[in-house]
């Protein structure tokens, strides 16, 4: 029996930051890990640092977590490659350009400063643009980093910082308490801490909180090396598609979905998603029609319906916090979620508002939906 | 007994044809004259020659450059497995050099 | 009933055969514009040296593969110059001449062939260092020797092949070096009557020429103008040169098994991880059948008993009733001819130590120009976190050629057993497809 002040569950960004900020302020934190830290989501995402286009909830989180992103080589010794080239998002048609202009003014209330780039500007500024690019959003501050490096930097600090991480240990058991049975070793902490993506769903469950999370597998593509021509992390309205060109001159993108078996777990790319994200990406950069695609892959993250995480105590379980489902989008936020568990699990209170991600919406949206079907039956 | 640790053995090469032209036409080579285009520059080949063997058999060293900066590059399996023979054929987009036949007036471009 | 068969190799010949034989019309699928694998590769039209001339003493088996060729492609669904770039259960995904297509499949026999194993050596990306394989197609192929002085590196029968290939035609390498010792290859094959290694040897003796035993190479100079070399007593040499060809061996192109979902192991003595397969060249996943160099480096003796008996196991598998007798004849004869490439492979084993010591300013992949140092830096656990810290096979060739080099490397610097840091992972496209 090994006891922890806190176990954490899952070594994506968010858990292996707990651990590193949960150390830090000196907790006897433990981790546990199905496979190798950052093997799923974390680890295999398009590695956008954005804050642009996040739903309101989010963006204080995001805010935050940006902040992180300036000193990550403080945080774990490494930048993970972070380059603040600017997120551009772009409009694809008027519709679209309105959006733009509603999330900027809302944006403008959290402080965040996106500046509209116009038809002509747009032109004169990326040239490899189609003329089916009318308009864009570009937030300056945004970037974007290397998803492989992140998590893996992050546990090595925190371990040097104290903290256990435990690979290869796939948790069988957990009994309130905490007692969890992983590997055939016993762990037992008063704080748990649920950052196991996708599988964070089976673990709420077992507290009697069921959330519909379900697997999510961005289908991801690189191009071999191109002449460089991008510098902006590239966006679009909808989000059907996604790219940037890393300093190599390989082109990143992503859209669509791979396929997934969580249960191994194992997950693999798909061609008609690769197609379609490829037709997307050429109908805005017409210049990439040639080019050749030499790798494709996919990762599992948790994705819910209203595409927010969990985030936050458990509902049940006094020393239970979930921070899972991040939906795709997570992996900016992971170094930020880390920081507001240490807080939550230390202080009892984080100034990052949480209520959004609540557990209990879904308890909620059940209830309603219930009733709205009794309501129709009747 | 001699330590043969750091001593080198020199072995002097012929006065002549070191380091240049890779690739010697040897056998069959009795095939009629094609000709083709290098980074818009007219060359010949052979009718049956694959573009790996029209670029290095005519003495233009290199099919592409690494993207890396280590240097030029002219393939090495020559069975379409290692993918480091790519070049550009005009209207055609990039093409394994070793697995493609060349043919008249083709326009290769080197990267 | 949708039978595929990927390769028209040696292997993928027979097995069309065998399965044209018994009524069917599978779709044959073949990346090159014309069949006969690498080994029995033809040269282009207009291209006049025979049989006797290109393939030497296999003219024989050469010429029949072709005739069976020739006469089998109208029989089938015949789709030469077609890349199998995605598999998965029921669907295949090709692309020829930039035309996409999806194909279905319930059972698919895969003869993808082998490439050439290697070491890479500092300087081995330049122009003028080649495969062993490479030197070899282009002496057939294309009548071209590599260069004016060539050296030779690597181990095992191609080798001694190739530079007895160089020598007849009038163009001898200047060095040949065999990295196994003459004692390896004599310890190799204790309880056979007939020593194929050393059998080999002899050939290469009696053809006047001089093979350096134990020998390895260490560095091609800048522009591909000397090699430097080791002998077997730790002398270091330089030899002019103006072309370098390299090979230890072949490692089997598994990719399109590994999309497929079958299990490999790893083989200890070809030190390679391999898809498992029955006897008859049943893979892990139903329906995937192996056969050939594609599966497990045996030859192309072996490949085509092994297409035949994969094509027979399909036939078992969808009910017909093949003669009995012709299953135990083929397993038999696949069993001697495993004794043999058992020998074999003791007899030229993949010279790992000296991957394993390659010096940091290697390129050790040579797609993405990432140095050996880079590999030894990460003290990844295992060959995937290897390659997400360094890009170490994440380049155009996805890891076949430095794939076992690297598990060598890091297995090495992290002080575990080369099995225990795994092999590294295929993804689609198994080759660079534009969409």
């Amino acid at each position: 029996m090994t006891r922890a002040d806190v176990l954490v569950l899952g070594g994506g960004g968010a858990g292996c930051s707990a651990a590193l900020h949960l150390a830090r302020r000196g907790a006897d934190v433990v981790l546990l890990e199905r496979g190798l830290v950052g093997s799923q989501a974390s680890g295999v995402n398009h590695g956008g640092v954005r804050q642009q286009g996040r739903h309101p909830a989010e963006i204080p989180l995001a805010i935050r977590s940006r902040a992180l992103w300036s000193r990550m080589r403080e945080l774990c010794g490494t930048d993970a490659e972070f380059d603040p080239c600017g997120h551009l998002k772009l409009a694809r048609g008027e519709a679209e350009e309105a959006e733009l202009l509603r999330w900027n003014e809302m944006a403008a209330e959290h402080g965040l400063k996106a500046s509209m780039l116009g038809r002509n500007a747009i032109r004169a500024q990326h040239p490899y643009f189609s003329d089916r690019v009318v308009a864009g959003s570009l937030l300056a501050e945004d970037g974007s980093a290397n998803p492989r490096l992140l998590a893996s930097a992050l546990a090595r600090s925190a371990r040097e910082a104290g903290a256990t991480l435990l690979e290869h240990h796939e948790v069988t058991a957990i009994e309130p308490g905490f007692r969890v049975e992983a590997s055939g070793r016993e762990f037992e902490a008063p704080v748990l801490l649920n950052c196991a993506g996708f599988w964070g769903g089976k673990i709420a469950e077992t507290f009697g909180e069921p959330v519909p999370v379900y697997p999510l597998n961005p289908n991801m593509l690189v191009t071999e090396p191109l002449p460089f021509f991008c510098t902006r992390n590239l966006g679009v309205v909808g989000g059907d598609v996604y790219l940037r060109q890393i300093a190599r001159g390989n082109v990143i993108f992503g859209g669509g979905r791979g396929e997934s078996d969580p249960a191994l777990p194992t997950s693999r790319p798909l061609p008609e998603p690769a197609f379609a994200a490829m037709a997307r990406a050429v109908e805005i950069i017409p210049h990439l029609a040639d080019a050749m695609i030499i790798r494709c892959w996919t990762g599992i993250d948790g994705g819910m319906p209203d595409a927010l995480p969990v985030l936050g105590p458990s509902r049940t379980t006094s020393g239970l916090i979930h921070a899972f489902g991040f939906s795709g989008h997570g992996f900016m936020l992971g170094p930020a979620i880390g920081a507001i568990l240490s807080e939550l699990v230390l202080d009892g209170r984080t100034d990052v508002p949480l209520e959004a991600f609540d557990i209990g919406r879904f308890a909620r949206q059940t209830a309603l939906a219930e009733d709205a079907s009794k309501t129709r039956l009747e | 007994m001699l330590d043969p640790k750091g001593r080198v053995v020199m072995v002097s090469g012929a006065p002549r044809g070191v380091g240049r032209a890779i690739a010697e036409r040897l056998l069959d080579q009795d095939r009629p004259v094609v000709d083709f285009f290098l980074d818009g520059a007219p060359a010949q080949a052979r009718a049956g020659d694959t573009l790996l063997t029209a670029i290095l058999a005519g003495g233009h060293g290199h099919v592409r450059h690494s993207e890396f900066g280590d240097g030029p590059r002219a393939g090495f399996c020559w069975m379409g497995a290692c993918q480091d023979c790519f070049v550009l054929v005009e209207g055609r987009g990039a093409r394994r050099a070793c697995g493609t036949l060349l043919e008249p007036g083709m326009k290769l471009r080197r990267r | 009933m949708s039978v595929v068969v990927v390769g028209a190799g040696p292997a993928g010949v027979r097995a069309v055969e065998r399965l044209v034989a018994a009524g069917l019309r599978p779709i044959w699928i073949e990346e090159a514009p014309d069949g006969g694998g690498r080994v029995f590769q033809k040269p282009p039209p207009g291209f006049s040296r025979g049989h006797r001339a290109l393939y030497g003493a296999d003219h024989g088996r050469a010429f029949a593969l072709h005739a069976a060729l020739a006469a089998l492609k109208p029989l089938t669904d015949w789709r030469p110059d077609t890349l199998v770039w995605n598999l998965r259960p029921g669907d295949l995904d090709v692309v020829s001449d930039g035309t996409h297509e999806r194909l279905g499949w319930e059972r698919i026999i895969l003869c993808t062939g082998a490439m050439d194993r290697v070491v890479p050596i500092p300087g081995w990306t330049q122009p003028g260092v080649t495969s062993l394989g490479a030197a070899q197609i282009a002496l057939k192929t294309q009548g071209l020797a590599i260069g004016r002085r060539v050296a030779l590196c690597g181990t095992g029968p191609l080798l001694l092949l190739l530079a007895q290939q160089l020598t007849k035609v009038g163009a001898p390498p200047v060095l040949v070096l065999e990295s196994a010792a003459w004692s390896t290859t004599l310890r190799a094959v204790p309880g056979l009557a007939w020593n194929p290694a050393a059998a080999l040897r002899g050939m290469a003796w009696r053809a006047g020429l001089k093979v350096q035993t134990g020998a390895v190479p260490l560095r091609v100079e800048e522009g591909c103008t000397a090699l430097r070399w080791r002998d077997s007593r730790g002398w270091e040499h330089r030899t002019e040169v103006d072309a370098v060809a390299m090979g230890w061996g072949l490692k089997p192109e598994t990719q399109l098994a590994d999309l497929a979902g079958a299990r490999f192991a790893f083989d200890r003595l070809q030190r390679l991880w391999l898809p498992e397969r029955d006897a008859a060249g049943r893979a892990s996943v139903p329906g995937v059948y192996l056969a050939g160099d594609g599966a497990s480096i045996g030859g192309s003796v072996v490949a085509e008993l092994a297409g035949t008996r994969a094509a027979l196991a399909v036939l078992q598998d969808i009910g017909e009733k093949p003669d009995p007798l012709e299953t135990t004849l083929l397993d038999r004869a696949l069993a001697r001819e495993a004794r043999f490439r058992r020998a074999l492979e003791r007899a030229f084993p993949y010279p790992h130590a000296l991957a394993a010591a390659m010096p940091d300013e290697t390129l050790l992949c040579r797609c993405e120009a990432i140095t050996a140092a880079e590999m030894r830096a990460s003290a990844a656990p295992e060959i995937n976190r290897g390659k997400a810290a360094t890009r170490v096979g994440m380049g155009r060739c996805q890891g076949r050629l430095c794939g076992p080099p690297a598990a060598e490397v890091l297995a090495q610097a992290i002080g575990c057993d080369i099995a225990e840091v795994g092999r590294l992972r295929g993804q689609m496209p198994v080759k660079p497809v534009v969409l």
